[in-house]
């Protein structure tokens, strides 16, 4: 492990633990595993969760409005990390948003991805936004695993910039079935009610 | 002899109390047949290699003097205020308060045992932190469960934090004719606090009929109590040699140090059912969380801080 990313998963298992709960046994298979987002620790909270093997070829889908800015941020998202980054402003995309997320899947890496596009202020994640019914569709074997982040809003809440040590397990679920022919919008609910099931 | 081969004694004890408590796991494995007893026996061979692991950081902390002796128990404290906070409903109005709390009232606690400052130790939680910590939670303007939020964030840095802070506080004590071995009196408080812990719970389960608090803290026994606390206070009262008391002082304190940790378990259990949970946590392998384990001490070391501080 490079030093540095060491050093964030220290940092993450004291202020928060990022423990993983696991509902079945974890799998390397090519996975999304989707998430409702309260924090800026969000994505470095799965990625400790994970386990160095899982790891290694997982990577977080990341706005680049937010994490490509500042040196730090920067290096960390780029080098350790290892993000894909997406456009979340339309005036800033050139062509299929999600192109980027498909090459990476392409590629056999798993992804971390919060559906909603942005940070709630409660603990229960809002409507699903389509990116991850388009990204399903297209890749229809690799595994949905719903995600449920306990306690980051308590730990960092929205509007906050530093945050206080709770304990925040990551509960993974069961994989998404995989129903045909259903519609966007029942796909949607169907895997935001998986994350909702988990807390 | 000097404090150094009073250590030196002393760990060589307790490492023959680890090896035998180990072996008869080992032997209690093999010879259990029920479910029921099978799980007790794992959960006992967790509880022993933690025992290992926390006596381990405990000696090195001490071989490594006083600063690391400070900064191990202002880790343990964060991890205890940790686990009770994570257990604690808090509001986006705490956030601020607590921080502090974590960032600044646990390091300054601990600095000011270091840099021997008595007096603002003494009042810096109960008044500084009592006052300003709501004062800044009001200011954050959410008055849902105002009393509620600031009394459970008042309780938690109180225990986990002021209380828990005694034990090393020992430190700051200058006792005529015991200068430099201020150590060995944190190493005996915590072993009669354990020693009784541990002693009650071989007595509740070998003897335990009559029960204390079912309500409170089921495996709490009157039997686990006297059988444990006379033997934990009878082992603290043999070891007045550490320390700068006679015989007679070292079973007084021993006694003292039994009945504030059996009070601390019991009050803390309460306060931990009110939240809703069995355990603190889950950091410790076997016992639970950080605060199931210092639960007794914090109640023991702030009583046996003052008892030593005013009479020696």
């Amino acid at each position: 492990m490079k030093p540095l990313a060491a050093v964030l998963c220290g940092v993450m298992r004291t202020l928060v633990g990022a423990h993983a709960h696991w509902q079945q046994p974890p799998s390397s298979a090519p996975s999304i595993y989707f998430a409702n987002h309260t924090s800026h620790m969000d994505t470095l909270a799965i990625w400790a969760a994970l386990g160095p093997r899982l790891r290694a070829h997982t990577r977080p889908v990341a706005a680049r409005d937010y994490w490509d800015r500042g040196a730090l941020r920067r290096h960390v998202a780029r080098q350790v990390l290892n993000v894909v980054f997406i456009e979340r402003h339309r005036q800033d995309r050139q062509d299929d948003p999600l192109a980027p997320l498909a090459r990476a899947l392409e590629e056999g890496s798993s992804l971390i991805l919060f559906p909603e596009g942005t940070r709630g202020s409660g603990p229960l994640p809002a409507a699903f936004r389509s990116g991850l019914y388009n990204l399903a569709m297209r890749f229809p074997d690799v595994r949905l695993v719903p995600v449920y982040l306990e306690n980051m809003h308590r730990s960092m809440p929205k509007g906050t910039f530093v945050p206080i040590p709770i304990v925040c397990t990551v509960r993974f679920g069961a994989p998404l079935a995989r129903i045909a022919e259903e519609t966007r919008e029942a796909f949607l609910e169907r895997a935001r009610a998986a994350v909702v099931a988990l807390a | 002899m000097s404090a150094r081969e009073k250590f030196y004694w002393l760990m060589g004890g307790v490492l023959i109390l680890l090896v035998i408590a180990s072996l008869l796991g080992a032997v209690l494995r093999v010879r259990a047949s029920s479910a029921a007893g099978r799980a007790v026996v794992e959960n006992l061979v967790s509880r022993v290699r933690a025992w290992w692991v926390m006596v381990a950081i405990f000696a090195v902390a001490f071989l490594a003097g006083p600063i690391a002796t400070l900064v191990l128990f202002g880790w343990m404290s964060f991890f205890a205020l940790r686990e009770f906070v994570t257990l604690s409903p808090s509001r986006p109005a705490d956030h601020v308060p607590l921080f502090l709390s974590f960032f600044v009232l646990i390091p300054l606690q601990y600095a000011l045992i270091g840099y021997d400052w008595y007096g603002l130790f003494a009042i810096l939680i109960p008044v500084y932190a009592f006052l300003v910590l709501p004062a800044i939670a009001a200011l954050a303007g959410d008055p849902g469960d105002y009393l509620e939020r600031t009394a459970k964030i008042q309780w938690a840095i109180m225990v986990t934090v002021y209380c828990v802070s005694h034990t090393p506080a020992l430190l700051l004590l200058h006792i005529p004719g015991y200068q430099g071995q201020d150590a060995l009196l944190i190493f005996f408080l915590l072993l009669v606090t354990q020693l009784s812990d541990v002693l009650q719970y071989v007595f509740g389960k070998l003897f335990g009929r009559t029960r204390l608090a079912p309500n409170v803290s089921p495996s709490k026994t009157l039997e686990g109590l006297i059988g444990g606390g006379l033997a934990a206070t009878a082992i603290g009262g043999a070891m007045y040699w550490i320390t700068p008391f006679t015989p007679l002082e070292a079973l007084g304190m021993s006694f003292v140090i039994v009945v504030m940790g059996f009070l601390g378990g019991l009050t803390l259990s309460a306060v931990k059912r009110s939240l809703g949970v069995k355990d603190w946590g889950a950091m410790i392998e076997g016992h639970g969380g950080m605060l199931d384990r210092v639960d007794s001490l914090s109640f023991a070391a702030p009583i046996f801080f003052h008892l030593t501080r005013y009479f020696f």
